[in-house]
């Protein structure tokens, strides 16, 4: 069995309101490395087996169409064995 | 004249919106998600709430229920469609409109009475009202700031099809103060404000939005 992991972020022009409040939340705690933050999503899909070369163009299909938003988003596709 | 409103798992305003179109004098029909059929109305509403409890994206996974692909048929030949908050984040997932709602800037849910302008009457939905014509229309939001492309944008700008924008105050980091667009063709207009919630001086702060639905109303009429 193999997990195929998309990852989706926003776009850098879009504005993370999610990401800045972590940022500020960050020095309260006195944690200070992070000069930006920007947050996004990860999904894990379990497929039987190893994914065909015709799988993972069905899962791009998807990353495209459904678990990202193209306007504002983009997404990597991985496997992990 | 029958006009449509679609019901999906977790809106919230459909019935004011069938109010709505009850109050300007029209014929409201209730429409369902999982039904590919239209009833036979001569325009529909998309309404405000948290369809599919806004999982994955607002609108994200409505713009595939049943009833969309007979909307997104209809309106590429002209039907005339409104989006309202939810069913505006519906119509850009759908791309039927341009752009993206996304997370207010400093993260609040914005709920209060907003100072529009109205700047396209040419759309069927806005024809009734003057351009220039200042609004007050409830806005109540997570994720309304508007984003596109600087290309989009322009293009918006310069095709007129800014239909409402945000007066006095930027309430969640929209681009351009936007916070209505149409399509290129002018018959799927996508709004943040409630038009449906300001039709009534009893329960509204204005009656400001009640020409959203004469409007349609007379726009079929003169068809």
């Amino acid at each position: 069995m193999a997990t195929i992991i998309v990852e989706v972020m926003l776009k850098p022009e879009i504005l993370d309101p999610q990401g800045q409040a972590v940022a500020s939340a960050l020095p309260r705690l006195g944690f200070t490395f992070a000069k930006a933050v920007r947050q996004g999503k990860r999904f894990e899909i379990e497929v039987e087996g190893t994914p065909t070369a015709d799988q993972l163009a069905e899962i791009e299909k998807a990353a495209e169409t459904l678990l990202s938003n193209p306007v504002i988003e983009t997404y990597v596709v991985k496997v992990e064995a | 004249m029958r006009i449509g409103v679609v019901t999906f798992p977790g809106s919230l305003d459909d019935s004011s919106a069938l109010r709505a179109i009850r109050v300007a004098g029209g014929t409201p029909v209730p429409l369902f998600h999982a039904s590919d059929d239209l009833r036979e109305v001569e325009a529909v509403v998309l309404p405000g709430g948290f369809s599919y409890g806004d999982y994955l994206r607002c609108g994200a996974i409505s713009r595939f229920a049943p009833i969309m692909s007979s909307i997104i048929i209809a309106a590429e030949h002209g039907f005339p469609v409104l989006g309202i908050c939810n069913g505006f984040q519906i119509l850009c997932e759908s791309h039927l409109l341009p752009g993206a709602l996304t997370r207010n800037e400093g993260l609040h849910f914005v709920c209060t009475d907003q100072p529009l302008i109205i700047e396209n009457v040419s759309t069927p939905w806005t024809s009734g009202y003057t351009k220039g014509d200042r609004l007050v229309i409830p806005i109540k939001n997570g994720e309304g700031s508007f984003q596109a492309s600087a290309q989009t944008l322009a293009e918006l700008e310069s095709e007129g099809r800014v239909v409402l924008r945000y007066a006095d105050k930027n309430p969640n980091g929209s681009k351009n103060n936007i916070a209505g667009i149409t399509n290129t063709r002018g018959n799927v207009v996508g709004v943040m404000p409630h038009p449906e919630q300001a039709i009534e001086s009893l329960t509204g702060p204005s009656i400001d939005g009640l020409k959203f639905f004469t409007s349609v109303l007379q726009s079929l009429v003169g068809r």
